[in-house]
């Protein structure tokens, strides 16, 4: 008779809810997100940490959640596509999205975004080029790369602006 | 994913006393990425994230200490980092994608495995996952494979930016295990495949990288880290340099070389470098270091590009580091 496989402890908020349970170690954080919570926003593409459709922020920083054990981050706040609106309202790179034509299937959007909000806070966002190359993990088969780096350039110039605003 | 058993050790001593088939983990991007394909079937996993090896230090001779679970993204944007050591900034920036460095750790980068497409295959026999099946890339596909340090057993490429950059900058592993502390000098970390090629370095079992070592170094803005690659992005080299020149008055007082991309090793020679000493910059010079660091260099069925590619692309990263013009990472045009 084979043996049960081993578990782990999993605790980690998830869009700011609580999660904790006995996990297979083998379960990553897309398989965990996906299959037993049901955010299946983000999406499984390669599952080889190559095309970036998993991406999801842990502690404010973009992940490939493929690549990463669940039992392995205690304590980590994790934010997927579902925890970015406000209220209903959308955020500001997911309106951008939307109104810059940046994407066609849609498949890789939601990891788009998320590499894109964490773009804003590392700041390499000081170029078109720059943009390009910090968004390079993350693919679009579709080809929407000119809609994409259209709308995070937007999102980066209304906060400039917005910033602006506040210190006048 | 195959099962295994996880655990988080509390102290180094508990972490280093690991039964057979373990595997320890760090950022995992290589390691879980393995497991996915059955190449890597530990049975135990040793979750070393809580021991704290992720600081960033000063040393005394104005070197930097950095810790083995320090993310490659950490490390490339630490401010001591990109003012003391632009050249493995700028390396680090060269390897994978934002969202791989934020997790990726500098033990990690060092015991990486390669990225041959056959290793990365269970179907195919590879002496590397399965000691004694033989090589599939010896006559296969081998376009992206080593011309250098390679044997009849294995002709795998060692895939790392970072290690061309700590190899040029003569870095120093610290390691600790069941046995103690020791030092081993980055150049000699990794091994040439020959008849063993499933044993990549000199780590003993139970044994862990603690940090990596740094010695100062003034090469000021006479450095580069060129990286040759089939997309302009997040992809591995074909052929890529590392450069860092002393320069004085115009004339190459110390420089330091190594290449990546092209051996089964991050891929240095002392003779070469040595070539450097106390010449100025010269077409001549440059042609004479790129040869003989080439030398020996074989290619098989399809990779005889990277013979031609190679002493273009060593030269042209002489000519930035000795121009003080280092190839940026963002802009990809090559000056």
């Amino acid at each position: 008779m084979t043996q049960p496989p081993p578990t782990a402890p999993c605790r980690l908020q998830i869009n700011g809810e609580e999660y904790d349970a006995d996990l297979p170690p083998s379960v990553t954080l897309l398989d965990l997100l996906r299959e037993r919570l049901g955010l299946t926003g983000t999406k499984k593409g390669c599952d080889h940490g190559q095309c970036g459709a998993c991406t999801v922020l842990v502690d404010g920083r973009r992940v490939k959640s493929c690549l990463m054990l669940a039992v392995s981050l205690p304590d980590a706040q994790v934010t997927t596509i579902e925890g970015l609106s406000r209220k209903g309202r959308l955020h500001p790179m997911q309106q951008a999205f939307i109104d810059f034509d940046a994407f066609q299937c849609g498949y890789c959007t939601p990891g788009q975004i998320l590499s894109a909000v964490a773009l804003l806070e590392e700041g390499h966002i000081r170029s078109r080029e720059e943009i390009r190359e910090f968004m390079s993990g993350n693919l679009c088969r579709c080809g929407a790369y000119n809609g994409i780096i259209d709308a995070v350039e937007h999102v980066v110039a209304q906060r400039q602006r917005d910033e602006a605003g506040e210190a006048a | 994913m195959r099962s295994f058993s996880y655990s988080r050790p509390a102290s180094f001593d508990e972490a280093c006393r690991v039964p057979k088939r373990t595997r320890f983990l760090a950022g995992g991007t290589n390691l879980i990425d393995l497991m996915k394909s059955d190449v890597e079937r530990p049975a135990h996993v040793v979750d070393l994230k809580s021991l704290s090896m992720d600081q960033i230090e000063e040393l005394p001779d104005g070197g930097l200490r950095l810790g083995a679970l320090a993310t490659n993204a950490g490390t490339a944007e630490h401010p001591l980092v990109t003012g003391r050591f632009p050249l493995l900034a700028s390396a680090i920036l060269a390897g994978a994608s934002p969202q791989i460095r934020n997790v990726a750790t500098n033990g990690g980068n060092l015991n990486q495995r390669t990225r041959c497409h056959y290793f990365y295959d269970p179907d195919m026999v590879c002496n590397k996952r399965s000691p004694g099946s033989g090589c599939s890339a010896r006559g296969g596909r081998n376009r992206i494979m080593a011309v250098l340090g390679t044997s009849e057993s294995c002709i795998a490429t060692f895939p790392s930016d970072m290690c061309v950059a700590l190899a040029a900058l003569n870095a120093v592993v610290r390691l600790r295990g069941p046995d103690g502390e020791r030092a081993v000098a980055l150049r000699d970390y990794h091994r040439l495949p020959g008849e063993t090629p499933w044993i990549d370095n000199v780590l003993q079992p139970g044994e862990i990288v603690t940090s990596i070592d740094l010695p100062s170094v003034s090469f000021g803005e006479h450095y580069t880290y060129l990286k040759i690659r089939d997309r302009l992005s997040f992809a591995f080299a074909i052929v890529s340099v590392a450069v860092g020149l002393d320069m004085e008055s115009g004339v190459i007082r110390r420089g330091c070389l190594a290449l990546g991309g092209v051996g089964t090793k991050p891929w240095c020679v002392p003779e070469a470098e040595a070539l450097m000493r106390d010449r100025p910059p010269s077409h001549s010079l440059f042609r004479d270091v790129a040869e003989c660091i080439l030398e020996g260099a074989m290619a098989d069925r399809d990779n005889a590009a990277k013979l031609k590619l190679a002493p273009r692309v060593i030269e042209r990263a002489l000519w930035q580091a000795a121009e003080g013009t280092p190839q940026s990472q963002t802009c990809k045009t090559i000056c």
